[in-house]
């Protein structure tokens, strides 16, 4: 659905993005995290063939941003870093205006903009102009624009942000949703979370360059060359530091339990756990500690800065 | 184009236009002036020309109050499209600057559609303002002072309106889509204002002489202008490159290293470079050049048709013609005796550089219209011998002919390059920006001028001071 070959955009001398590969197949959702400036709006106004790339090519739906750009937009829903919303117009108007400019046919334009102002909970809104939302609201337009046509790709940048937790999660199930429906979704955002909750993929650019790449699984362990676990003791440790054993290294220490790491788990284990029992330190219970999503983006952006 | 994508094209055009419309109606910063130079300034001029007739007519010069009425009519009419500037050169960058142009570009609509409606999202309001500002002051001064306006005198004014705010939102069209701000936009808009009051100007003194069917030719160079501004901004539109500018800052280094990087070309040495893209260029302008010739025939042409229109008298051109003051200067050659070589080639060189710098600004018309001037006097001058019965050709031969030979290839290859540095705005080659097209423009122009223009030019410089006076005289006393 979204193919890219070493996709590249060059502002005269400035090289905001470089050599980009990804893809994204029918039924997935990648999420594309990044810091500001990153390169991320530059891709995606690419893949919306808002912008012409400087060298590589990218297939959307198909059809080839360079040579095939107005297949491209039909087929691409968009939402961008700013609403784009025009303040004196009723949501109606807005929809309706978007929806002739998308080519629906006359006879589904009523419904589809109905269907999509109640889906996002704006159908008692439709008359006011849009320049009275509130921020939410206006997002929500944003997006509401965006699956005017049905497109089978979707762009979308910072979908959830300036929503409240509701509206956020009544997004977030709208792209499970669509993704579900066999649609190919792209989502740059700075959550997070969101990223983990909702890609299969995801991908993190900095300086123009993807610099890590994969499930939100593979990318935790990307980052790992040492393994975490941690251990609680059946009584509390009082503030003795237990010894461990060499190929374990004490990371953190709490009341009835501490944070270790090995990188060599499988031999490094049963003799630990062995060693603390022989301290007189019965374990109650033992975990791996896999890290976060956002120790990964951040020691992915740290590392490459 | 097919019927059916001409609809969907004109649909989509609508489509832009229709919206921008619905929104401006909606803005009272465009609904006040609107509302108050279509219905209050035109009762104030009604009001401003009943005094003045009245006041004229007791002095008994009533040509004044027939001059006046017309002339306010159409100052009645051109009023309401000053908005037009503001909404054109808000039309790209004010959406770019609001953020909205985004998924307006995101959209299957193509790049003329976009283009074409915005242009006319920003002609109609204004236009209709200035048709309805002029219908109230046409019904006041008919009912006030009894003035009844030819009806073709109306078609002039509706279709001068018409063209100004055509050229005034086409140019102002081509700043909004190539500037970054609105304030950018806003200190480019001199370059219309500052024509637009000139054209004014000159309407004024072509309606107040009287002189009602100049304006017809006035309305048909604004109608060109127009179409080559559109033209041009047609070309230059390309939504790819809307969201790439992201700043006006003025790269210097970048422009001479870019410039550089077109004029030096493949050439290794001064040789290689002169064979290699002196000629490269020379031949490029060879095309436009096919066109300069045909102005400066239509020059050589009207210029001998004036001298039907301005006589010079038969015997005074005969009394200095067969005087032998002529011939007896051309002996010592002191035909121009303050002239120099350098001075000549000079001279030349200067007149190529401000053709080059009128074409420059306007599309290659008015370097056009420099270039034409010479020959337009030596047609003139041609056509006065001829009706004085004195053989043109013998002034051609001995006068013009010898330097001619390498001055008109000069004057040819330059109008060439002018035309294409012109035509460089209306046409930049894909793949290229409009800054990147111009310059290489530029570079072709430089590189003829350097390369042949100068040269040849020097050249019929010598001959003119050296050869053509001997070749006068031996002909001349003959």
């Amino acid at each position: 659905m979204i193919e890219i070959e070493n996709l590249s955009k060059a502002f005269r001398d400035f090289w905001a993005v470089t050599d980009i590969n990804l893809r994204v197949e029918a039924g997935q959702v990648l999420a594309l995290l990044g810091p500001n400036g990153a390169g991320k709006t530059t891709t995606v106004r690419m893949l919306t063939t808002i912008l012409r790339p400087t060298r590589g090519t990218a297939r959307v739906a198909g059809y080839d941003v360079l040579t095939q750009p107005d297949k491209v937009r039909a087929a691409v829903g968009v939402l961008t870093e700013g609403h784009g919303l025009y303040p004196r117009m009723t949501a109606d108007e807005y929809l309706d205006f978007f929806a002739r400019a998308y080519r629906l046919a006359p006879g589904e334009r009523k419904p589809r903009i109905d269907e999509l102002l109640s889906f996002f909970g704006l159908a008692e809104a439709r008359h006011k102009q849009v320049g009275q939302f509130s921020k939410g609201m206006r997002q929500k337009l944003a997006l509401a624009r965006a699956l005017l046509h049905k497109p089978p790709v979707l762009l979308l940048d910072e979908p959830t942000s300036a929503m409240d937790p509701a509206s956020a999660r009544l997004v977030r199930d709208a792209i499970l949703e669509l993704r579900s429906l066999e649609r190919a979704i792209i989502v740059c955002t700075h959550n997070l979370t969101e990223a983990e909750e909702i890609a299969d993929q995801i991908a993190i650019i900095n300086h123009g360059k993807i610099i890590l790449q994969g499930s939100p699984q593979q990318l935790k362990m990307a980052l790992q060359d040492t393994v975490r676990f941690r251990i609680r003791f059946a009584a509390a440790l009082n503030g003795h530091t237990p010894s461990l054993i060499k190929g374990a290294e004490l990371l953190e220490q709490g009341e009835d339990w501490l944070v270790y790491q090995t990188a060599q788990p499988h031999s490094v284990n049963p003799a630990l756990i062995q060693h603390l029992s022989q301290q007189g330190l019965p374990i109650l219970t033992i975990e791996e500690q896999v890290c976060s999503l956002e120790e990964v983006y951040l020691r992915a952006v740290e590392v490459k800065l | 184009m097919s019927i059916e994508r001409l609809k969907d094209h004109l649909s989509g055009t609508f489509l832009v236009a229709t919206r921008e419309v619905r929104e401006q109606f909606r803005d009272w910063r465009i609904i006040f002036p609107i509302v108050v130079l279509t219905l209050f300034f035109p009762v104030l001029m009604n009001y401003t020309a009943n005094r003045l007739v009245n006041f004229v007519q007791q002095y008994d010069a009533p040509i004044i109050g027939e001059r006046l009425i017309p002339f306010l009519l159409m100052v009645v009419g051109f009023f309401p499209m000053s908005i037009s500037l503001v909404i054109a050169l808000e039309s790209f960058v004010g959406e770019k600057e609001r953020m909205t142009i985004e998924p307006l570009l995101c959209t299957p609509l193509s790049d003329t559609q976009l283009y074409f409606g915005k242009l006319l999202a920003s002609l109609t309001p204004p236009l209709l303002a200035s048709y309805l500002g002029t219908t109230v002051y046409l019904i006041g001064v008919t009912y006030r002072v009894g003035w009844r306006a030819d009806p073709l005198f109306l078609l002039q004014i509706f279709v001068l309106a018409t063209m100004q705010a055509l050229v005034m939102v086409s140019g102002s069209v081509v700043i909004s889509s190539q500037t970054t701000s609105v304030r950018a936009a806003n200190l480019l808009a001199s370059f219309i204002i500052i024509p637009m009051a000139l054209l004014l100007q000159g309407v004024s003194a072509l309606m107040f002489w009287g002189r009602y069917t100049a304006l017809w030719w006035v309305a048909v160079g604004l109608l060109i202008v127009a179409g080559l501004l559109i033209r041009s901004g047609l070309a230059q539109f390309r939504r790819e490159e809307l969201l790439e500018r992201e700043m006006d800052t003025l790269n210097l280094r970048w422009i001479g290293q870019t410039f550089w990087r077109f004029f030096k070309g493949e050439g290794r040495s001064l040789w290689g470079w002169w064979r290699s893209e002196v000629l490269r260029s020379g031949r490029k302008a060879l095309l436009p050049s096919g066109l300069t010739i045909l102005v400066l025939l239509l020059g050589g042409y009207v210029g001998a048709s004036q001298a039907k229109v301005f006589v010079l008298p038969a015997e005074y051109i005969q009394e200095h013609w067969n005087s032998g003051e002529i011939v007896s200067r051309l002996g010592t050659l002191q035909l121009l005796p303050t002239y120099t070589v350098g001075l000549v080639w000079f001279q030349n060189l200067r007149a190529i550089f401000l053709a080059s710098l009128g074409g420059f600004f306007t599309f290659g018309v008015l370097g056009m219209l420099v270039l034409l001037l010479p020959f337009a006097l030596i047609g003139y001058f041609m056509a006065s011998l001829a009706q004085a019965g004195i053989s043109p050709g013998l002034f051609l031969g001995a006068f013009i002919i010898p330097h001619a030979i390498l001055e008109v290839p000069a004057i040819l290859l330059a109008g060439g390059a002018i035309l294409r540095l012109g035509a460089s705005f209306a046409t930049p080659a894909r793949g290229q920006t409009v800054g990147e097209a111009w310059l290489k423009a530029l570079s072709d122009w430089a590189k003829v001028m350097l390369g042949l223009v100068m040269p040849l030019l020097l050249g019929a410089a010598l001959v003119e001071m050296l050869i053509t006076p001997r070749l006068a005289f031996w002909l001349m006393s003959r």
